[in-house]
């Protein structure tokens, strides 16, 4: 794994050498995130995100089980228990509002991350394991997210989980079984709230286990970087400590920066009023909406709004929701354009934007009631979502004639090729 | 192979999306969604100012001491703040023995039982006592209001859009129903049991008008209650009873944004500074 001119762990002091000889767990480390892991000199700010993503998952998990002391999942209290945490619990309101605001930032960070990806071409030879891998953990991400979602019981808890429960009952045949297997009753009650709070438990360790997979697998052929060249000598890499630890260092600070100021001066502006009415099931709210994250999806799914041969509207949107992220894991093969990154391919580029606008016109249209014009946008933006990734990104591959890529990535950094390594060019500079 | 799949399902897909919208366009067309009394006469809040909005927002403890007065002389005969105790009260200013007293007076009993029998009986309530609710049970409550449940207020403004301008607007938003409302939809007529009130979602509110005359309570700091400032008060103790963190939470933000600001200059100095040098 990694470089040949990779540095390599020596320690120095007696007593980690002869941890080293007995357990490498610091040698490991040293090579995933230390100085050990040259990391390609050229990578921008998009190239923060998947620290900040690892960062938000510590801090769900931590806010997390300090609010699990303290919640009670059960159908009867758990409203009032969440009530309990922000009236009687010490700080407990901002352990509460860090969780859940948490999991906005979380969701932030990663949706960026991911269009980085996207438009980077970080999901081609040789890093397609990196990709398939982080798409897995942004489905437990979603799952997890949902489940926490429930947890408070207020009326959108509830009624949210009646209606992505029932997303399983349109399966033909054996559907609303499916659902009554998935609640354990007929409705939400205790039986589905427990084993959501056992699962939304769980679920957060599953994904920091996806995600040593994923630096794993990252680790193999190295870092991406914004040129989409790959790296070919000791001139194109700095080593992650310190360069990139100090980045990161900085970026984490812009990350917390705003995650407080949300937290502190604007802690339910992302919830929903109605989460605040203790979940009733005798009386619907007037508009069921999910948290802001899912929006895109669900515009989706409210787009397919008429039977076709037979197959009902409400098994369409469901296919096509679902199919929306697996066709995420094909990306790879049917986008088989050589260059990666969108910088060298114009047409992408355009195309690369057009997608943007149109996940944030969905996610508008998600977050809007099932009435016209919101059902005509969202089912014109969902024809183009799929349009994108299954028609335009392979015929694209083949029809575009891509920009010249520079020889090298230090030539991409210096306008000439360089053989001396920027660290001793960096060091020869300031003797 | 991959990409033909995927290009025919992504055809299929297109294909019924658009289906799809080109019918929804032309039914949007022949048949367009008829107007509703709610969408065209339903109002968005008035504005409302407090002291509490923005990041140092602190509470005008007279005016939520104002606004519990209001709770206990009006509101409390029908809304129960099951979520707040009496111990909280503090917090606004009241002192312990104060507190002590409103409790033991609080025209409400806590339900209880008698340490002789068993049976249930109601004893005074205590400071550490959440508020008791004016009705038994929700049957009770429904009993007593022609079929209507009187929502517990411990969260109304954080459960409702724009929470303490709706509490204010409904307070204050009671009239007679438009004449132009009877024209367009002449079958929209307020039944004798509800009240026309446009900022409610329906238009149709079940309570009636609870804050009715200048001077229906008398505040003791001398401010002049009019039906406006009541309604303002209350509203404004309701964001206490809603969010009673909030001092705790804007006075922690602002130090720790401060800190954090600080930290991410640092930091970026720390980056410049590693990074000088190494072109990139």
């Amino acid at each position: 794994m990694s470089f040949p001119w990779a540095k390599h762990y020596e320690p120095k002091h007696p007593l980690m050498q002869w941890v080293d000889q007995r357990l490498p767990l610091p040698r490991l480390v040293y090579n995933a995130v230390g100085a050990g892991y040259p990391v390609p000199r050229n990578l921008n700010y998009f190239w923060n995100f998947g620290v900040l993503a690892g960062a938000a998952l510590g801090i769900q998990i931590i806010t997390g089980i300090v609010l699990a002391m303290h919640y009670a999942a059960n159908a009867g209290v758990a409203f009032d228990s969440v009530e309990h945490i922000m009236r009687d619990v010490n700080s407990g309101w901002m352990l509460r509002y860090a969780h859940a605001n948490g999991a906005s930032m979380f969701f932030i960070v990663v949706y960026l991350h991911i269009f980085r990806g996207l438009y980077y071409g970080s999901y081609k030879a040789p890093r397609e394991m990196v990709w398939l891998l982080g798409l897995v953990i942004f489905l437990l991400m979603m799952a997890t997210a949902f489940m926490g979602y429930v947890l408070p019981w207020g009326q959108m808890s509830f009624w949210g989980a009646k209606v992505i429960t029932g997303l399983f009952s349109a399966i033909p045949l054996v559907g609303p079984t499916i659902q009554t297997w998935l609640l354990g009753g007929f409705a939400p009650d205790d039986a589905a709230l427990n084993r959501f709070f056992s699962l939304h438990y769980l679920l957060p360790f599953v994904i920091a286990g996806v995600i040593i997979l994923h630096i794993w697998s990252l680790h193999i052929p190295g870092s991406s970087n914004p040129t989409g060249v790959e790296v070919k000598g000791p001139q194109d890499t700095v080593p992650f400590h310190p360069y990139y630890t100090a980045k990161d260092g900085f970026g984490l600070g812009v990350f917390l920066t705003i995650f407080a100021l949300m937290l502190f001066f604007a802690p339910n502006m992302l919830g929903h009023p109605d989460n605040y009415i203790p979940a009733n099931p005798l009386s619907t709210p007037a508009h069921i909406v999910p948290e802001w994250y899912f929006w895109p999806f669900y515009a989706i799914l409210r787009a397919f709004t008429v039977d076709i041969f037979g197959i009902p509207a409400k098994l369409l949107g469901v296919i096509a929701m679902f199919g929306s992220i697996i066709l995420l894991f094909f990306l790879p093969w049917l986008d088989n354009s050589p260059v990666r990154s969108g910088n060298y391919r114009p047409r992408f580029k355009q195309f690369f934007w057009i997608l943007c606008i149109d996940v944030l016109v969905l996610g508008y249209c998600g977050g809007s009631p099932a009435e016209e014009p919101f059902v005509m946008i969202s089912q014109i933006a969902a024809a183009y979502y799929f349009a994108h990734f299954l028609i335009i990104l392979p015929l694209l591959s083949k029809l575009e004639r891509p920009l010249p890529l520079p020889g090298s990535i230090t030539e991409a950094v210096l306008g000439h090729a360089d053989e001396t390594s920027p660290i001793a060019a960096s060091s020869a500079s300031a003797h | 192979m991959v990409r033909l799949l995927g290009i025919l399902a992504g055809l299929a897909f297109v294909a019924i999306l658009l289906f799809s919208a080109l019918t929804g366009a032309i039914s949007f067309v022949s048949d367009p969604p008829m107007p509703t009394a709610e969408h065209e006469f339903h109002l968005h809040p008035k504005e409302l100012h407090l002291a509490s909005d923005g990041p140092f927002g602190r509470f005008d403890r007279q005016q939520v001491q104002r606004g519990f007065q209001v709770y206990k002389e009006v509101c409390s005969a029908c809304h129960s703040l099951r979520l707040v105790a009496f111990r909280d009260l503090e917090e606004i200013g009241f002192t312990g023995p104060e507190v002590k007293a409103i409790a033991k007076q609080w025209a409400i009993e806590v339900p209880s039982i008698n340490p002789e029998t068993g049976e249930p009986a109601t004893r005074k309530a205590t400071p550490a006592d959440k508020f008791p609710s004016p009705y038994a049970n929700e049957t009770a409550a429904r009993a007593a209001n022609n079929n209507a449940l009187p929502p517990d207020l411990s969260l109304i403004t954080k459960a409702r859009h724009e929470g303490p301008a709706y509490v204010h607007s409904l307070l204050t938003g009671y009239q007679a129903q438009p004449a132009k409302l009877l024209q367009e939809f002449p079958d929209t007529k307020t039944p004798p049991s509800l009240h026309y009130n446009p900022y409610f979602a329906n238009l149709n509110v079940a309570m009636p008008p609870p804050l009715v005359a200048e001077g229906q309570v008398t505040y003791s700091d001398g401010t002049k209650a009019t039906v406006d400032q009541m309604a303002q008060d209350v509203s404004a103790f309701l964001v206490w009873t809603a969010e009673p963190k909030l001092e705790a939470r804007h006075r922690a933000g602002i130090a720790i944004v401060i800190f954090l600001l600080i930290a991410t200059a640092l930091g970026f100095l720390a980056y410049r500074n590693v990074w000088a040098g190494v072109k990139h």
